[in-house]
């Protein structure tokens, strides 16, 4: 990672996982990535990282908070009246 | 969340019954961003209390310049970071320059564990890890990366929440990025041996 290429490559890469790159500087990361193994690494975990944090699940809100909520906002009985 | 004019009407008239719906759609976006960025269950109660109660009050004055649900993150966004920085006065506003030294993004763990098992790799340990690794980047980066790759907003999206560009938005998502790939490099680096 000390290459001045890989350091030029490196802040394009959120934009090439997230498929915003035009195609030639695709085309580019993806023959420097050949040769480049400490790129192809950063470019796999970085990717990974992505997608891992995109697949936690959302916390559902428990069911005391959701009814202190609705008494805050003077809406209990509006729910519980449905 | 439930559009159209007539629901707009009714909501900025005050009808409760319309704003339970809204609140009963919304809570689950709201309580999740505000628990991402304050990782801690009590403060994310508070906010979400808290944007509903602005959102309430400010409804009337809501002009339709950006959407219902782009309007609301901007308020749940905001009572997130006024918390962080009641808690840390210290905390950098997120419309201030960012001052990271550019070094600070260069990789510096270059173990390729991306083929390890998904069991590892989402372990309650390595979940645990996760969530730490975004509590711990700086307010600008953390409601960036949370708006966008957690809450999974547009790039523009996320730009018109926090009143970004959409540079600045890419940039910040750029830097979060690399910075909680070090983080868990570091982690399952260790896995690997």
């Amino acid at each position: 990672m000390s290459h001045e290429t890989c350091k030029n490559l490196l802040s394009q890469l959120s934009d090439y996982i997230d498929g915003d790159l035009e195609e030639s500087l695709c085309a580019e990361i993806e023959r420097h990535m050949e040769d480049c193994p400490d790129c192809q690494a950063v470019v796999n975990t970085l990717e990974k990282t992505v997608e891992l944090y995109r697949s936690t699940e959302r916390t559902e809100v428990p069911p005391d908070v959701q009814s202190r909520l609705f008494k805050v906002l003077e809406l209990e009985e509006i729910i519980r009246g449905r | 969340m439930a559009g159209g004019d007539a629901f707009l009407k009714e909501l900025q008239a005050g009808d409760p019954l319309a704003y339970a719906k809204f609140v009963e759609e919304n809570q689950g976006q709201v309580y999740n961003l505000a628990l991402r960025m304050l990782n801690d269950p009590q403060d994310a109660e508070d906010v979400l209390q808290e944007t509903f109660l602005s959102a309430y009050k400010a409804l009337p004055e809501f002009k339709g310049r950006s959407s219902l649900s782009t309007w609301l993150y901007r308020i749940a966004s905001n009572a997130s970071l006024m918390r962080l920085r009641k808690k840390r006065p210290e905390t950098v506003s997120v419309d201030e320059p960012l001052t990271l030294d550019a070094n600070d993004s260069i990789p510096r763990q270059l173990a390729d564990w991306s083929s390890l098992p998904e069991d590892e790799l989402l372990s309650n340990e390595a979940r645990h890890i996760m969530e730490k690794a975004v509590s711990e980047l700086p307010e600008p980066l953390r409601i960036v990366f949370v708006l966008r790759d957690l809450q999974g907003l547009s790039t523009a999206e996320t730009g018109e929440v926090l009143g970004l560009s959409v540079g600045a938005v890419k940039t910040r998502l750029h830097r979060a990025r690399l910075r909680l790939r070090e983080t868990l490099s570091s982690y399952y680096a260790e896995r690997m041996q």
